[in-house]
């Protein structure tokens, strides 16, 4: 492991300002994805600037509806808070389906979104990846590719991003609130996450040095009808070969409106938007679900080893959504 | 056996110990002037070094030094080209330990590990195994040393005039063993002496392997292995932890410290080499099976060969009078495979008790009932009695046990909501052998009792189970005894390996019990008056002498599964095992043992498998966060029983193993059950769901 420093932060300005100033600092929350990657040698930071002593582990209810989570709030924090499981039960079921119960304890909200892909080359430095060290290929393009993207790769990188909470944020519209070194800003959790294209290296939008400080959701009352269906190739402690976010608002039995958003499919956390338009205004049923599916795979491109996506992705939307239309999601 | 501690359910004596944390393994032994060694991975397939670049890593502080080929202390050739370590500039295979960079910390180690810069020239390589690989032929014999084919009758004609005929391919891949604790050692040298602190199944095979590659008297090295983080198999011998710390302790004339990272873990210490077995089954319409031919292929290294015994299995299962089995191996660019959980005898079931699924369905009789008829009145090759066979008793009681009997045989008949559920059977059996052992016994000036074995705990219970051998042996309780293993001081012993552990040492441990008790009777007074009394004995001759006869274990599983109709994932609702292995000392540790070796046939049959690279010639899930096996909430209900069983051929305990008939039959019980909860067959481990998806028609 390569020597660094180790700096705990007064505050965040001063956290985004070392970050600004020191090219190799990275931010340490849990570690728990980014002490890993420090031992194989794929992140190699001179600087850990501890940001779990900062004042951002509350989670607020906001005076119109919705719900501030600050971005060092634990994962089993937050799945086990009241109004998340009352208000948001899709984000609380994500979070429980992720990781193991002693990782949701030490893994916070801000790291969980920007965790690195799990591809299996990214993360053994003796093999080729574009992501780790640009230019130098991707060995996953026409390697073992059946956990990796099916939808918006590119030639330089079909990594998937791992985050099981991101997709339910995705669906239910969170806006994430960064401090940048020029300042506050809010990016919609939708933008927060950058397709491979040219640059798989650049995986957000964020500006360098940039920390999340909170997670903000929307009053959204339809997303107490909502669901997370995360399937995954053991009972527990298993990444996602397929996931689906879905928020269900029916007016008699037509969609009056939806939200979905789909995990393991893209280098992104993916927001299922024309799946949305097709079932919008429409009698639900589970045909409709499944076209809706197909229409937001249809410009799927399938590698090598995982065209078994489309079809779990499918199954798994129209399961998702009728149990929802039903009432009856399962646990 | 008077006082009966033998067959109590006595807790693991140092299980406090452990799970306090106050139990010492192979690393955690306070060392003054301790180092820490780190292992340098080869970084191509096939090739040879042609330079090391020490000096970035030199530069780092805390580094001591970086140990290669050019500069290593020398090893004499042994017989383990494996452990030949640092000796020559030529890689066998991608992730071959080719460096060892040693430094006063562990952190300065692992980075200097990564600094330093190594040059190959690199040819080409092969490391996937097929059924038409060129380099396909027939080893002299396989292990640990039968006939590499064998036939009776003749097949060909057998199955060409057979009514019903089955014929089919099961494919295997890489089996990683992951025991918790990796290989990991201590070593000092003092005056000469080697001493190792190490994590393995057998202190006293490791001993003689380091005497023999460091050129020492035996004497001169000991081997302490009080606590060992699980094996399965992968610890059976002398592996590269232990040379690479020896090798760096010398170099650096300070104890060293080494463990294996998990990623060094997938290969350079061996794994369950991947099969490719073809079965053919023949029968009549009553499912008389007329004639069994089991083909079998894997793969060794270029460094040694290792043939597994994959198609062995058949040659005692089932009845038939044509008969024919072989194996076949190609040398790959790839680390050898080793032992891993009952080696050939766990995948080569796993075809055949398909087989006799697919035949079942076929001849339209039920699973456990085609068995029955199957089974052998002798052994079908040796033509000789089994000390004890009771397959078909294990079968009846599982079947009893499980409910088997309002089982409605058509696939796909049972729908529980959105999962398919089914089940499925499948027969097991294990060789019972015995190894020769030493041991002491000693009576002590307090009334208390010595013995003294160089067995090893691998976590098993076998150090429990061998003080309650031994209080029963002398005949007082089990408190007044002491028992000492775990360090190539104490009179040898063999591994902790094919399930002959308990079968071994307890043999030496009760012949040294008697041997005492024999010795006190003629002491005046009948005890140790003026100091210690100690009996010695070994079972070389005993063991030797002992006939030649066909001896298994056997066990019957039963599983149920469900499918999900969608998705195609699988979950076991409920394993049963039930298994005839002799005597049981201990039915906690025993228990465990069968279980745990149930729940790694499921991990076998449903979740692990090294998917390997071809361009890169490694296994790319190379950690336990891709290479998946089996979690808790994977194992829903699982039970093992077993029957009472008395076999006076066995060994004086009565015992025939336990550590390995628990996974044999696993998979093709699950694969089978599998099948009846889909109709879709899979012949290719592991079941996952994408072989599975979209039975309803809706994905
Ligand atoms: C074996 C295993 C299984 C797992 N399974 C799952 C799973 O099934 N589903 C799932 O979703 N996840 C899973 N995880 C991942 C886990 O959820 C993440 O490791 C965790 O959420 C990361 O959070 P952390 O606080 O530990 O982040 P860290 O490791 O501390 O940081 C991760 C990254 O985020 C950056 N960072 C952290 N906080 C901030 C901030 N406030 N602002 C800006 N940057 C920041 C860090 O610099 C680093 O680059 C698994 C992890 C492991 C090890
Ligand atoms: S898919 Fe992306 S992360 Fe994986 S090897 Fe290719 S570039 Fe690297």
């Amino acid at each position: 492991m390569r020597p660094f420093r180790y700096h705990r932060p007064a505050g965040v300005a001063e956290a985004v300002a070392v970050l600004a100033a020191e090219p190799q600092a990275a931010y340490l929350a849990g570690g728990t994805n980014l002490v890993d990657l420090m031992k194989l040698g794929v992140q190699r930071p001179d600087l850990l600037v501890d940001v779990t002593r900062l004042p951002l582990d509350a989670v607020e209810e906001l005076p119109g509806g919705g719900l501030r989570i600050g971005a060092t709030v634990r994962n089993s924090d937050l799945a086990a808070h009241p109004v998340v499981r009352r208000d948001y039960p899709v984000l609380a079921r994500a979070l429980l389906a992720a990781a193991s119960g002693q990782l949701r304890n030490l893994a916070t909200t801000g790291g969980n979104l920007l965790q690195r892909t799990r591809c299996v080359y990214f993360q053994d430095t003796g093999k080729a990846c574009n992501k780790r060290e640009p230019g130098s290929g991707c060995a996953a393009r026409h390697g073992q590719n059946r956990d990796l993207a099916v939808l918006d790769w590119s030639d330089l990188c079909v990594a998937t991003h791992p985050s099981d909470l991101a997709v339910a944020l995705a669906a239910l519209d969170a806006v994430v609130e960064v401090h940048e070194p020029d300042g506050p800003r809010d990016v919609p959790l939708a933008a927060l996450h950058r397709s491979p294209g040219e640059h798989p290296e650049r995986e957000t939008t964020l500006a360098r040095g940039a920390l999340i400080t909170a997670v903000r959701l929307p009053h959204l009352p339809a997303a107490r009808r909502s669901a997370y269906l995360k399937v995954r190739d053991r009972a527990s402690f298993a990444f996602a070969v397929g996931s689906v976010a879905a928020v269900l608002d029916l007016d008699g039995d037509v969609v009056r409106d939806v939200r979905l958003a789909y995990g393991a499919v893209a280098h992104r956390p993916w927001r299922a938007y024309r799946a949305e338009e097709e079932l919008r205004g429409r009698p639900f049923s589970p045909q409709l679900a499944a076209r809706a599916a197909d229409a937001e795979l249809a410009e799927a491109r399938p590698l090598r080893h995982n065209g078994f996506k489309l079809p779990l992705t499918r199954a798994i939307t129209v399961r998702a959504l009728t149990e929802l239309a039903e009432g009856t999601p399962a646990p | 056996m008077t006082t009966g501690a033998v067959g109590q359910a006595y807790p693991r004596l140092e299980g406090r110990e452990k799970v306090t944390g106050a139990a010492r393994y192979a690393v955690e032994y306070p060392v003054d002037g301790v180092t820490y060694g780190w292992a340098v991975p080869a970084a191509v397939v096939r090739g040879r070094i042609t330079r090391v670049d020490a000096a970035p890593a030199l530069a780092l502080p805390g580094v001591l030094s970086v140990v290669h080929h050019g500069n290593a202390p020398r090893l004499a050739p042994g017989p383990e080209p494996d452990l030949w370590l640092l000796q020559e500039p030529a890689v066998h295979y991608r992730g071959q330990l080719i460096a060892v960079v040693v430094a006063t910390s562990l952190e300065a180690a692992r980075e200097g590990a990564r600094l330093v810069r190594i040059d190959y020239d690199a040819g080409p390589h092969s490391t996937v195994l097929t059924a038409d690989h060129p380099g396909l032929y027939r080893p002299d014999q396989v292990n640990p040393s039968y006939p590499t084919d064998t036939a009776e009758g003749d097949f060909d004609a057998g199955y060409a005039a057979a009514p019903v005929r089955m014929d089919a391919t099961y494919r295997t891949p890489a089996y990683h063993n992951n025991p918790m604790e990796p290989h990991a050692t201590t070593a000092q040298w003092r005056d000469g002496r080697l001493l190792v602190h190490d994590s393995n199944q057998g202190a006293a095979p490791v001993q003689a392997t380091l005497a023999e590659l460091f050129e020492l008297p035996r004497e001169s090295v000991r081997v302490i292995t009080k606590h060992v983080g699980g094996g399965f198999g992968g610890k059976g011998y002398a592996k590269a932890a232990v040379v690479l710390a020896a090798l760096a302790a010398r170099q650096v004339d300070r104890p060293v410290r080494l463990a294996l990272t998990r990623q060094q873990v997938f290969g350079p210490v061996g794994y369950r080499t991947p099969t490719i077995q073809r079965v053919r089954l023949a029968a009549d319409t009553d499912g008389r099976l007329t004639a069994i031919c089991h083909d079998a292929i894997s793969q060794t290294s270029t460094l040694r060969e290792f043939a597994e015994q994959t198609a062995v299995y058949t040659r005692s299962m089932y009845a038939a009078p044509h008969r024919r089995t072989t194996h076949r191996l190609v040398r790959l660019d790839v680390p050898t495979p080793f032992w891993m959980r009952a080696p050939g005898e766990c995948p080569g079931a796993y075809a055949l008790e398909s087989a006799m699924d697919e035949l079942a369905t076929v001849v339209g009789i039920d699973p456990v009932e085609l068995r029955i008829r199957n089974d052998p009145a002798v052994d079908p090759e040796l033509g000789r009695p089994f000390t004890s066979r009771n397959l078909v008793a294990c079968l009846r009681d599982g079947a009893r046990r499980f409910g088997w009997a309002e089982r409605d045989p058509t696939p796909r008949a049972r729908r529980d909501g959105r999962w398919l559920v089914g089940t499925g059977v499948a027969g097991a059996s294990y060789p019972a052998r015995s190894r020769a052992a030493a041991a002491t016994a000693t009576a002590r000036r307090d009334g208390g009792f010595l013995v003294r074995i160089d067995a090893t705990d691998i976590g098993t219970g076998a150090r429990t189970a061998l003080w309650q051998v031994a209080a029963d042996a002398l005949g007082v309780p089990p408190e007044r005894v002491e028992v000492q293993i775990g360090d190539s001081d104490l009179p040898p012993a063999g591994v902790a390996g094919g399930s002959m552990g308990t079968a071994s040492w307890s043999w030496a441990v009760i012949r040294a019990c008697e041997a005492l008790r024999a010795k006190l009777r003629d002491t005046p007074g009948g005890g140790p008056s003026d100091g210690e009394v100690t009996a010695e004995v070994s079972t070389a001759d005993e063991v030797r002498d002992q006939p030649a006869l066909p001896r298994y274990a056997y066990g019957a599983h039963f599983a149920e599964v469900r499918v999900d109709a969608d998705t195609g994932e699988v979950r076991v609702n409920r394993l049963l095992g039930v298994f005839a292995a002799g005597r049981v000392v201990n039915p906690t540790t025993a228990r465990s043992q069968l279980i745990g070796g149930m729940t790694m046939g499921l991990s076998m049959a449903l979740h692990e498998e090294g998917v390997l690279d071809e361009r890169y010639g490694d296994w790319v899930n190379h950690d336990l966060a891709t290479y998946h096996i089996t979690g808790c909430a994977d194992v829903e209900r699982i039970e093992a029983h077993w029957l009472d069983e008395r076999d006076g051929e066995l060994n004086p305990a009565g015992v025939k193993g336990i550590g390995e008939i628990g996974i044999v039959g696993t998979a093709a019980a699950i694969t089978n059950a599998v099948h009846h909860a889909t109709g879709v067959r899979i012949r290719d481990l592991p079941v996952r769901l994408d072989k599975l998806i979209g039975l309803s028609g809706l994905a």
